[in-house]
């Protein structure tokens, strides 16, 4: 079962309102790359691996995803929180606000639904796993493009925290990839 | 124990001193679980998930005995349910 815990993962603040920022940050959130294409991919790959090792650790990664995600969701509240009309259609987030107000929703930041297309579960360990390593480094390619386009400290710092995690991640994978690769190889004769 | 002369936002300021020692150390906690999922025998990380561990119990107890329970399943001592009115994540 999963368990809400009241808290962030790590702290989430910003120094100013910045609406064209807010819209950015949501592609980590119903992006391609983002936290929920990475945390369904791994609540679901889970249940066809073979090893218990990469069982745990597809499930930690891929809850530790869904407090990303409540991470970036913060994030984008924070930063749009006070946005004027003006600001909203100067951001392009007149068509947003017309359909969500200022909640989050999961689409990318060009307003791009969310869709399970963006996850792979594959059945096939090795696959999947490497296309979790690659959807580590998507990810923290996207992190290092959102922090190139903010000036903001606060804003930086919570970016830079959620990058490294993917750097954590990929190479957790990598030994979990590691080890049903030596798993299958000890099987296979011919 | 609380004193009660004490204003709003030095009572937020506490919340937030105390909420990132468990964040600090429930970090410490999930960062070597990890380690250990992929390396369940490794000795130094078996040790420090204990620490960590043993720390993290004590001062999410601290925190949840004075700002309500974090969690569901987290103990109401007074007589009022404090989960639902202590401040959401976002609006902290």
């Amino acid at each position: 079962m999963f368990m809400y815990e009241k808290k962030l993962q790590y702290p989430v603040r910003v120094t100013k309102k910045d609406v064209r920022m807010a819209k950015a940050v949501l592609n980590q959130y119903g992006g391609p790359d983002g936290e929920l294409s990475a945390s369904m991919n791994y609540l679901t790959q889970r249940f066809s691996m073979p090893l218990n090792e990469t069982k745990a650790i597809l499930t930690d990664i891929g809850t530790e995803e869904l407090g990303h995600m409540e991470m970036v969701a913060t994030l984008f509240k924070k930063l749009i929180k006070g946005a004027t009309k003006e600001e909203l259609i100067a951001a392009g987030m007149g068509g947003y606000f017309a359909d969500h107000e200022t909640c989050p929703f999961l689409v990318d930041a060009e307003g791009e639904h969310w869709d399970s297309k963006y996850t792979q579960a594959k059945g096939d360990p090795i696959a999947d796993l490497y296309n979790d390593m690659a959807a580590e480094q998507k990810a923290r390619a996207t992190y290092e493009n959102l922090i190139l386009l903010t000036d903001d400290p606060l804003v930086k710092d919570t970016l830079r925290w959620l990058r490294e995690r993917e750097i954590i991640h990929f190479q957790r994978f990598g030994e979990g990839l590691r080890l049903v690769e030596e798993y299958t190889n000890s099987k296979r004769y011919y | 124990m609380v004193s009660y002369n004490r204003t709003a936002q030095e009572a937020l300021r506490q919340q937030h001193e105390m909420l990132l020692e468990v964040q600090k150390l429930q970090f410490a906690a999930l960062d070597t679980a990890l380690y250990l999922d992929t390396h369940p025998n490794d000795p130094v990380a078996l040790y420090r998930h204990k620490m960590y561990t043993d720390r993290l119990k004590t001062v999410k107890e601290a925190y949840e005995m004075q700002f309500g329970p974090m969690t569901i399943f987290g103990q109401e001592v007074g007589d009022y349910w404090r989960y639902v009115n202590s401040p959401w994540p976002w609006e902290m």
